[in-house]
Formats: structure tokens, sequence, C-alpha cells
């Protein structure tokens, strides 16, 4: 469907992927958009390679995403940003953190963190590089990186017309939403 | 209201909606929210976790014969272990009406096997509706409940994971009311002795008659007509991908109520159109019966019958069509497998457990599943719930009869221990075998997300509750030799493997310590105190020989060059284990 927009969201469990979707489907919908978006539960969240798939526009029939049909790549991890490639639009962009995480036959020795992801994808596909664990540690919230990266996916996509801050502070508890907020400003500003 | 519902979600408010007003369940993963989105509706629906999905599905149809609106939910190899009361409950029919969700896992997100089970609808002999979205999972949900009722039969609402967890619109209304017709003793339909049942079987044939004619004029089973070169016919999810492949070039034949298949409906729809095609997730469930009534069409000729169906493989094999994509090569990234949390006690445990010689690991489905991957390599087996006891019983009684000298050791979480690991346990005592049989007890049920169990003190919705006793249970089954360690301290663990392996009867060592992620309740706080902190390593006194690294803890970092391991304090939780293993003491929790 060539009016319907798509969005990919990859990390690893526990990174926070589910609530950034969260956040931008339900901005999406308040948008009018229609929306579906497929999140992954149960094992995988144990520290495995997750996906977030968001889909939106005037009709969206299948909640999944196929390869080469993103036309953002958010990931959270570095090395993962590579695994999902694939699905990337070879006209789409790539919004990659700048943050590792050996997964468990890395950190036992059995193979290396890969060298050079992040130029293997600059040559092949526009992207944006965010230092957003960083950012987020400056801002006195760690925990914050996913929103920074949500900020950096906001200005990647072009969908600054939405009230972002509403929606955010809407889904996350009163107590953080000054630093999530904030947390997202820093990571608009990062992906220039 | 219109809301952005995953499809459980959307069951939820739909059983709300509906005037459902007892639903019970057993978790598992692609069907656990849709009990914990209806116990939010508290003065409404009474929700429970039953310990398994048998018990569930028995506690459900108490209800409906009772007079209720009642739903069971549970992933789909928990119907193999609820299809007992299902395959009578079948014949005997319901009072208030009745559904049963299962959620299937096609492509193994989080399951031991892919089975379909739109075949228990056909197997059972009951009617089966397949929502494609999160409004029709809403909607059927009401639907379910008037052919129910309507037609005196269980209804199968089969989902699968993309459904379950995809978002979609959902437009909600308010609930109807519960629905409560009076209870009637009535022994000719409750009551299946053989008399009473032969005469229900005729019932149930006819049944399958009447609803087969619903099939072909229900509004769940639409045709969509488009160009006539190309018709197709799917349900569930698998109609979303055709959709997303095909749009406005094929016509559609959409099902939503799928067993009996509306035959009738099919024919015509066959003769209008050139090229048919049945496009299903997983096996050939309606082109089998498709073909046998003597219409053509293709299938699994084309569609793969195994893994996750998607619109790039339709759209590959019926269309030869594949979209352009980034080549690169994928070779260098690394595996990231699913692993035990950083303070895990299961890790302590499986540590030593693996130690040991000349044992066979049987273990079960949990969070310690993962402990036979690298580098724990700690369990052998994992067949279904509760198998790991009885298959130790079994496998030890060869050992013994064949002299070889091995012993086989159970390792099973507290609550697959419950679900059905007891009376495994029962048949070990009973027979007579002398199998080690170690309840890892996390003190919740973790690999599912959390939920409350018989041995956690709290209900589904929040009302705190008798705990059971696991080792007054197990001793009561007649277990004499109990001991209860704590995981994080190897020693303990250590000496009670020792002193079960010289045992020549059952024993029971009882691993008690909560999940790392488990939120604490004040019980929790008062026996396992604040225990948490971080681990650092002394580089100085580190000799980067990884024994620390073996234990497979995720905040341990080995660095290449320094030849050092440091700790990842955002992880680390101050378990202790790895400061355990390491041969130069280097490594010390933070303010001991
Ligand atoms: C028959 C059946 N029902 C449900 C499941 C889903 N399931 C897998 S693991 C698990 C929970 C295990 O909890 P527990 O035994 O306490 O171990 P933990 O994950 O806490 O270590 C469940 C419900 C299943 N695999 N099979």
């Amino acid at each position: 469907m060539a009016d319907v927009r798509n969005i990919l969201l990859v990390g690893v469990g526990g990174q926070g992927t589910i609530l950034v979707g969260k956040i931008l489907s339900s901005g999406l919908v308040k948008a009018g958009y229609d929306v579906k978006m497929s999140e992954v539960h149960g094992m995988a969240q144990r520290g495995g390679s997750v996906s977030n798939q968001v889909r939106f526009g005037k009709k969206v029939y299948s909640p999944i995403i196929g390869k080469g049909q993103a036309d953002i790549l958010v990931s959270f991890e570095t090395m993962e940003a590579l695994r999902w490639l694939e699905y990337l639009n070879p006209q789409g962009k790539a919004v990659v953190n700048d943050y590792r995480i050996p997964s468990a036959p890395i950190l036992m020795g059995k193979c290396d963190y890969p060298e050079g992801v992040l130029e293997t994808i600059k040559g092949k596909a526009s992207t944006t590089v965010i230092n957003a664990g960083e950012i987020a540690e400056k801002l006195g919230n760690p925990k914050a990186m996913n929103i920074v990266l949500f900020g950096a996916l906001v200005k990647s996509m072009g969908l600054t017309d939405i009230d972002w801050e509403a929606v955010i502070r809407e889904n996350v508890k009163a107590n953080t939403a000054e630093t999530n907020i904030q947390a997202f400003r820093a990571g608009m500003e990062a992906s220039i | 209201m219109i809301k952005l519902l995953t499809g459980n979600e959307a069951v939820a408010q739909g059983a709300y909606e509906a005037g459902v007003s007892y639903a019970a369940a057993y978790p598992g993963t692609p069907s656990t929210e849709i009990l914990e989105n209806i116990a939010e509706y508290k003065g409404d629906i009474v929700a429970e976790w039953a310990p398994n999905e048998k018990v569930a599905l028995e506690c459900v149809i108490g209800a409906s014969i009772a007079g209720a609106r009642t739903l069971a939910a549970m992933k789909m190899v928990g119907v193999n272990v609820a299809a007992d009361p299902l395959f009578s409950f079948a014949y005997s029919g319901v009072n208030g009406g009745m559904m049963l969700v299962s959620a299937d896992d096609p492509g193994l997100h989080s399951s031991q096997n892919e089975q379909d089970n739109r075949y228990y609808a056909k197997f059972a002999k009951i009617a089966m509706v397949e929502p494609s979205d999160s409004q029709e999972a809403k909607d059927m949900v009401k639907a379910a409940m008037e052919i129910s009722e309507r037609f005196d039969t269980p209804v199968l609402f089969r989902v699968t994971t993309r459904i379950c967890h995809s978002k979609s619109l959902v437009k909600t209304s308010e609930r109807q009311g519960a629905v409560k017709k009076p209870y009637v003793r009535n022994v000719q339909k409750y009551d299946l002795v053989p008399a009473t049942s032969r005469k229900l079987h005729v019932a149930v044939e006819a049944r399958l008659k009447a609803l087969e004619a619903f099939a072909n004029e229900t509004e769940l089973n639409f045709t969509e007509w488009h160009d006539k070169k190309i018709g197709i016919i799917a349900a569930g999810v698998a109609y979303q991908y055709a959709k997303e492949v095909f749009g406005d070039k094929a016509s559609y034949l959409k099902l939503g109520f799928t067993f009996p298949l509306p035959m009738a409906k099919i024919r015509a729809f066959a003769k209008e159109v050139g090229t048919l095609y049945v496009v299903e997730e997983l096996e050939p469930f309606m082109e089998e019966q498709i073909k046998a009534a003597g219409i053509a069409c293709i299938g699994k000729e084309k569609i793969p019958n195994i893994w996750e169906l998607n619109p790039d493989i339709i759209a590959k094999a019926l269309l030869g069509e594949a979209r352009p994509v980034i080549d690169y090569d994928p070779s260098v990234v690394a595996n990231r497998p699913p692993t035990l949390c950083a303070g895990c006690p299961h890790r302590g445990f499986f540590y030593e457990l693996a130690k040991l010689k000349n044992v066979m690991s049987t273990s079960d489905i949990g969070c310690y599943s993962l402990g036979g991957a690298e580098p724990l390599n700690a369990k052998d087996t994992t067949i279904c719930m509760g198998a790991s006891i009885s298959m130790g019983h079994g496998a030890q009684k060869m050992y013994d009869k064949f002299g070889e000298p091995l012993r086989a050791i159970a390792t099973i979480g507290d609550s697959t221990f419950l679900h059905t690991g007891v009376n495994s346990l029962m048949n070990a005592v009973y027979n007579r075998s002398n199998l080690i049989t170690c309840i890892m007890d996390n003190r919740i049920t973790g690999m599912t997300g959390h939920q409350e169990n018989p041995g956690s003190g709290f209900t589904l919705q929040g009302m705190p509750t008798k705990a059971v006793d696991i080792p007054a249970l197990v001793k009561a089954i007649g277990i004499d030799h109990v001991r209860t360690v704590n995981p994080l301290d190897l020693k303990e663990v250590r000496e009670a493997f020792a002193w079960a392996l010289a045992l020549e009867e059952p024993s029971v060592i009882i691993s008690r310590w909560p999940c790392v992620l488990k939120k604490h309740s004040a019980a929790d706080r008062e026996e396992f105190g604040d225990y948490r902190g971080t681990c650092v390593v002394d580089e100085a006194k580190c000799i980067g020989c990884k024994a620390c690294v073996r234990t497979g803890c995720p905040a341990l970092r080995f660095n290449k060059d320094t030849k050092k391991v440091k700790i990842d304090a955002v992880q680390c939780t101050g378990c202790k284990v790895c400061a355990q293993v390491c041969p130069k003491k280097a490594i010390a929790k933070v303010g001991e």
C-alpha cells in the first residue's frame, strides 16, 4: 500500500522499544491515521533481539513489515541495526544508537562484537548515528535513552506536527514526565 | 470510543461488553494478557488464574452450566492439557455461552511446538471463529457467545501471535449487562454416562449440520468482489496479509466463522473466480476440506506449512514478486539468544547442577528452560509442562534395570510444579524411584511475565490468599527427604546435591529465592530482606581466567585487551554468584 508508512524499532529485550512504540502509535492515532503495530512478548524479552513494528496511513492491512519495506529503521543497539537492515527500504533512513550490548556468545568469547557496523550501514543507507546513552546520561536519566531515540525518530520522519510532548505525558509516569520530555527534545536536536 | 488495542486487550473488552461473568486461564504466550486485562473489570467479571488449563476449562464449564457467560484462554499447547474436558463438554453443550480462546504461535516465538489448533474444532466437533484484527477480536466475542447459546456448543476462538500482540483500532461500546440463565438440573445433558453420551453424539452430528447452514448465511463470512481472475479464501491474519499483497487485484471470500466451513458459499465463490487460492498459515486446514468437497484450489503447493506466514512469502509464492532489499553481509552479526537475567536465582543452582557427573538432567518449561544453553549446559530435556519429573522417573527406572550408574535429576519451576508436576512426583513416590526433584521456586510464574500462582499468596485480581506450602505438600505426597536451599549460596546447593545423591529414596530440593524482576510483596521483603547491591572486580586480583563468565551472567564483561572482567553496574544485582566462583576472590559486593 503506497500511502502506508512503516517504522521498525529494534533493540534488545528490556531496552524500552515497547514504550516508544506505544507513544508513537498513540500520537499517530490522535493525528487521525489508521495504525497497526506489532510487538514481541514472551521469551525474546529476556535479553533477546526484539522488534516493534508500526505502520500508519489511510488504511493498513498487515500488522507486520516485510523485507525492504521500512521507511525508517530505528535501532536501539548498534549490532541490531545490521541484523534488521534487510527490512529497510533501500531509499529509507536508519537511525542507529551508538550503544553496544554484547550478546551472550560475545560475552563468552565465542565470537566478537562486529567492528565497523556504523560504517557499513552508512555506506548502504541514509543514516543518522545518535549517542543516546550519553545524551540521556547527561540529562541525569540513563533510562530515558529510549525517549532520546524517539525524539530522533520524530525528527527524521518529519512527524513534528503532532504534539508529542502531550502524548509522552499521557504515557509515562507523572514523576518521569519532565525528564522524558527533556530527553525527547535532546533527541530531536541531536538528529539534525 | 476508538482505542488502539492489542488483540488480547480487544478480547477482554469484548468479554466485558458481551456480559461475560467468569473467565479463567493459565498463562502462556501469546494468550496471557487476555486474563490480565479481563481482571481489570473487577466488579463485573470474576477472573482467575487456575493452576493449569484443564482446571481453568473445567471451572469455566461449571460456570457455564450454572448459567453464566464464560471464557477460558490458553496458549495452543494448553489446549492439549484441557482437551479431556473439551471433548466431552462438546457433547453436553452449554447453558451460559462459552468460548475457549486458543492462542496459537506460528513461528514459535515462545513455544515448544507449532501445532495448528484449528483441528481441535473439527476433532471436537464444535464451532470456531477466527478474528483477523483487534476490532474483529472484540466483536467476535459477542458473536461467539450468541453462537454458543443458540447452537448449544462451546466455541473455539482461535487467534495467533500476530492477532494477540498486534494493535489496531477498535470501536468500543458499553457492557450489555451480565447474562445469567437459571441453573436447571438436566442429567440427560450434563451427566455423561454412556447411555446419555450415545444419544448426545447424535445431537452433536445434527448440530454440525445446523452450524454449517449458519456458516453459509452469517455475515462473519463475506465476499469482497474486485477483479475475478484471482479469488482468495482466507481467515485470521492471513486475510490481512493477502489484502496487503493483492489489494483490489483479487476477490476475497473472507472467513470469520471457520468451522464448519461454509461449503455452499465456497462453491459459489469458486465458480465465479478464475484461479482460486486458499491462503492460510500453518496447516492446510481449509484447503483439505475444500479439496475433499471436490473444489479445485491452490494452497500448500505454493505456501509453506511451517513457520509464520507474511506478505512477502505470499507475494513471492503467488506472484513471483520480491521487493528490492539492501545487499550486505549479515553473517558478521552475532546471535542474541534470550538469557537468564543478571541476578536470576536459577543461575547458581544450574551452575552447580552442571558440574555433577553421571547425571541425566530432565527439565521443564519456564525461564529455567534457558539453562540448557551455553555456558551453563545444565539440562538435557524439555518436552512439556510437568514432564521433567515423570520423564526422570521413567529414565531412572531404566538405568536401574540395566545397571547403568546414571541418576536422573528433574528441575521444575514453582508454577510448573503446581501445574502438572505434583501428579508426577506422586508417581515417583508411588512407584519407588530414587529420583531427585528440584523445585526452582522463584516465588512467581516468571517466563510469561510474573503471574501469581497458587504458591505466590495472591490471586489474579489482587486478593491475598493462602499460598501452597510446597515442603508440606511434598511431604504429604510421601517424600521423606526434603531440603530448602538458597540458590545464591553455591555451597548450600552443592551440599544439597551430595546429600540427595547419597539417598536410596526419592528426594526434593527446593531452591527458594525470588525472581529478580519480581515486585516483592511484604512477605518477600520479610523473608529475603533487602539484598540488592552491586559487585565490583578488583582488577589487581583478576587473572582473566573467565571462571565468572562461565556462570553466563550478562552483567559480566570480559575485556580481551586488558584480560580483565568488568561488571556492568546497571545490570548487576549483587547476587554474588560470580564472587563465589572466582578462584582469586577478586569480586566483592560494594559495602561488604
Ligand atoms: C501447557 C502449557 N501451558 C503454558 C505454557 C507457557 N509457559 C511456559 S513457561 C511458563 C511459566 C513457568 O513458570 P515457572 O514454572 O514458575 O518458572 P519460571 O519461569 O518462573 O522460572 C508458562 C506458563 C506452556 N509452555 N505449556
